[in-house]
């Protein structure tokens, strides 16, 4: 069997044993997953080298054939995919080690463990796929076990309507992709992408297709205007936030534009809406994480800002820069969630207002979260600051220059509200009681966040100018990576420290009054209702919806039920009208036999004429 | 004399009519049992009438009466005993008393 199959069917494996054995085990069971996701990473680390050898591998069998359609599966390991499998297993395998210190004592630990083996699984699927079917299921295994892991503490009612909440919003972008595979086969007569990449399809054909794909990708990527679902899965435990934001559930949405690109640029109007979309997502998101209060709720927003930015720079062509943000982005967001489940777990409160002052009290948190922040804010060395300035001089540099403007204002914003965040939780004096008790968590905890904080300080680094933007010639044969802009860089450079700036004014000094905005300014209050959004899908979709359903509950209950109900309701008088008839008296019956006999026989005599 | 043969079948007839009012109109079950023996004989009647006028010569419409008399015979003896079986559950020989498996 080839390795690239056993680093896929080890987590599932690891899924079924725990499926069976999971709750007899108890804690144990993360030992079954941890152990087979080790194995995993190192068979990814090895299949990486492969790829950066020159190596390519392709296998596909035959999964079924119907008439002359052969439904094919397969394992594809080229750079782009490869970069995703160490990605996924590295953070899966950081968040399983760093789960096994949070959820400790949780009585479905087995279960956790499952979910979590398949979820990665699932992911590795949809990494591999070399065809659009099997991506389009390994895409709907994701969706459920995102679902059920979300949902995990499903005895709090706000857990369970986040997992279908999630659940639903991307089944909603699913519907486009499934159009668009359907389209695609009608088209092509395929689904296998190489043979798709090598055809000449239409331009406006092209161009529908990868913006129907992109409908699917909106969707688990939580990009305007379907990104409600994001952060309302924060329900789910911790490290699952930490999973979903960065290796597998919303990197999906991302990875198949990036894996699509040839179509895409088939069509370059799609292009430009993923730039436009991924604009409008990115700015948008980062105004709603300054006014969040929730620590992971202004980390979701922020993970939605900046899968903004990916799709940003994927849509303005930049598709290395845009596949590059994805992979730092994949190392500081998890960091940042990790460090926040820290700071939650040592807490018990996620209002940032209930902080304050950890900074002492929890040095290794602190300290990675710092870094996290750093390169989440973009401020160089950090890995945050190489990716998305290539999506910034990408933008730049194609002439996209209101995208250009409105990246560079996000990258201020961005700086703004994740040392807002900091500032708040880690420095000053404690607000509250909340922290009185707060200490380091244990080693398990910590290991997972120190080494995800080294990735996020070094990661950016391969693909900066220092090291000849090594990443972007490894990702993209043929995209050849933008000279570095010295220019753009430094503004954006600029711009964040004036957001941290700002930030600090804000909150660690008196310099800016703490009522800059008031609470009843119009901008405050859109900002803290999230521009309205759940309410205008409320409104807009929910309502009508219900109203629909009412009708037909009532014309199900009225109509259907009324007529099923009138027709035995008609037997039924027929019935007690014919019961009259049944007395019960024998002489009654012997009347009606001689009145019968006496019509008998007058009929046979006048009618008939017999006699 | 020579009675014409009409006369023994409105006879028949008169005598038919008033058992079968007996039996739809009466309650008493007795007199139900008696009004159905007076339509058994009015067809008696009309069976011997018949063959006296259309086949002097065979007996066959009074054997039929004399199988009649013997089937009415039996049919009293076991109307008579429900009749008694049934007044002795509930003291009456109505028939609107036995009514215990009316709806």
């Amino acid at each position: 069997m080839n390795y690239l199959s056993i680093i896929l069917l080890l987590p599932v494996l690891s899924f079924l044993v725990l499926v069976v054995f999971g709750k007899k085990w108890g804690e144990k069971s993360a030992y079954v997953s941890i152990g087979a996701m080790v194995v995993s990473f190192a068979l990814s680390i090895y299949a990486l080298l492969f790829v950066m050898g020159g190596g390519h591998t392709e296998i596909t069998f035959t999964w079924a054939s119907i008439g002359s359609f052969k439904l094919t599966f397969g394992l594809l390991l080229d750079a782009l995919s490869a970069m995703m499998l160490v990605v996924v297993t590295i953070v899966s395998l950081l968040v399983q080690i760093f789960s096994f210190g949070y959820m400790h004592g949780d009585k479905r630990i087995g279960w956790f463990y499952a979910c979590l083996s398949m979820f990665t699984a699932s992911m590795l699927l949809l990494v591999y796929s070399p065809n659009y079917v099997q991506i389009y299921m390994a895409w709907e295994g994701v969706g459920v076990f995102s679902y059920l892991l979300i949902g995990f503490w499903f005895e709090k009612r706000s857990a369970s309507d986040a997992a279908k909440k999630a659940f639903m919003v991307t089944r909603f972008g699913d519907l486009g992709f499934g159009v668009g595979l359907v389209l695609l086969y009608i088209v092509a007569g395929t689904l296998d992408m190489d043979k798709v990449f090598a055809m000449h399809l239409p331009e406006a054909t092209a161009a529908l297709i990868a913006i129907l794909f992109f409908c699917g990708a909106v969707g688990k990527s939580a990009q305007f205007p379907l990104h409600v679902w994001l952060p309302d899965a924060m329900e789910g435990p911790t490290p699952v936030s930490a999973l979903i934001h960065s290796a597998t559930m919303v990197a999906a949405g991302v990875y198949l534009v990036a894996r699509s690109y040839p179509l895409f640029e088939m069509g370059p109007v799609s292009l430009e809406v993923v730039a436009i979309i991924g604009t409008i997502t990115a700015f948008m998101a980062a105004t709603i994480a300054l006014t969040a209060t929730d620590i992971k709720k202004v980390l979701a927003y922020s993970t939605i800002s900046q899968l903004g930015y990916m799709m940003m720079g994927l849509g303005v062509g930049a598709y290395a820069a845009g596949v590059f943000h994805l992979m730092t982005h994949a190392f500081f967001k998890p960091l940042l969630f990790l460090g926040a489940g820290s700071v939650i777990h040592a807490v018990h409160s996620q209002e940032i207002f209930d902080m304050g002052g950890l900074g002492k009290k929890m040095k290794i948190t602190s300290i990675t979260f710092l870094i996290g922040g750093l390169a989440l804010a973009g401020i160089p060395p950090f890995a945050g600051f190489w990716s998305k300035d290539e999506i910034l001089a990408g933008a730049f540099a194609s002439g996209h220059i209101t995208i250009f403007i409105f990246g560079l204002l996000t990258v201020l914003l961005t700086a703004f509200y994740t040392f807002r965040l900091i500032f708040i939780v880690f420095f000053g004096k404690p607000r509250g009681h909340h922290g009185d008790h707060a200490h380091e968590s244990p080693a398990v905890m910590s290991m997972p966040l120190i080494i995800l904080g080294f990735f996020a300080l070094t990661a950016g680094l391969i693909g900066s100018p220092f090291a000849q933007n090594a990443f972007q010639g490894f990702i993209a044969h043929g995209h050849e990576a933008e000279a570095p802009n010295y220019m753009v860089m430094g503004a954006s450079c600029i711009i964040a420290l004036i957001g941290i700036g700002f930030a600090y004014m804000k909150y660690m000094t008196n310099v800016l009054p703490s009522n800059v905005i008031s609470k009843d300014n119009f901008f405050y209050k859109l900002l803290v209702n999230k521009y309205y959004m759940d309410e205008f899908y409320y409104y807009a979709l929910i309502v009508p919806t219900h109203a629909v359903a009412r009708a037909a509950l009532a014309f199900d209950q009225k109509v259907v039920d009324g007529a099923v109900n009138g027709v035995a309701w008609v037997s039924m008088q027929f019935g007690k009208g014919l019961r009259h008839i049944q007395t019960g008296y024998v002489q009654n019956y012997a009347l009606y036999m001689v009145i019968g006999l006496v019509v008998l026989l007058i009929w046979s005599i006048k009618i008939l004429g017999l006699f | 004399m020579n009675v014409p043969l009409e006369w023994w079948l409105i006879l028949s007839a008169v005598l038919f009519g008033i058992g079968l009012i007996g039996v739809l109109l009466r309650r008493n079950a007795v007199m139900i049992l008696l009004s159905v023996e007076l339509m058994l004989n009015a067809s008696n009647l009309n069976l011997v009438a018949f063959s006296r006028y259309i086949t002097p010569n065979l007996a066959s419409g009074q054997m039929f009466a004399l199988f009649v008399m013997a089937v009415a015979a039996a049919e009293v003896a076991v109307g008579l005993a429900i009749i008694l079986s049934i007044y002795r559950n509930v003291r009456s020989v109505d028939l609107d008393d036995f009514n215990i498996f009316r709806w």
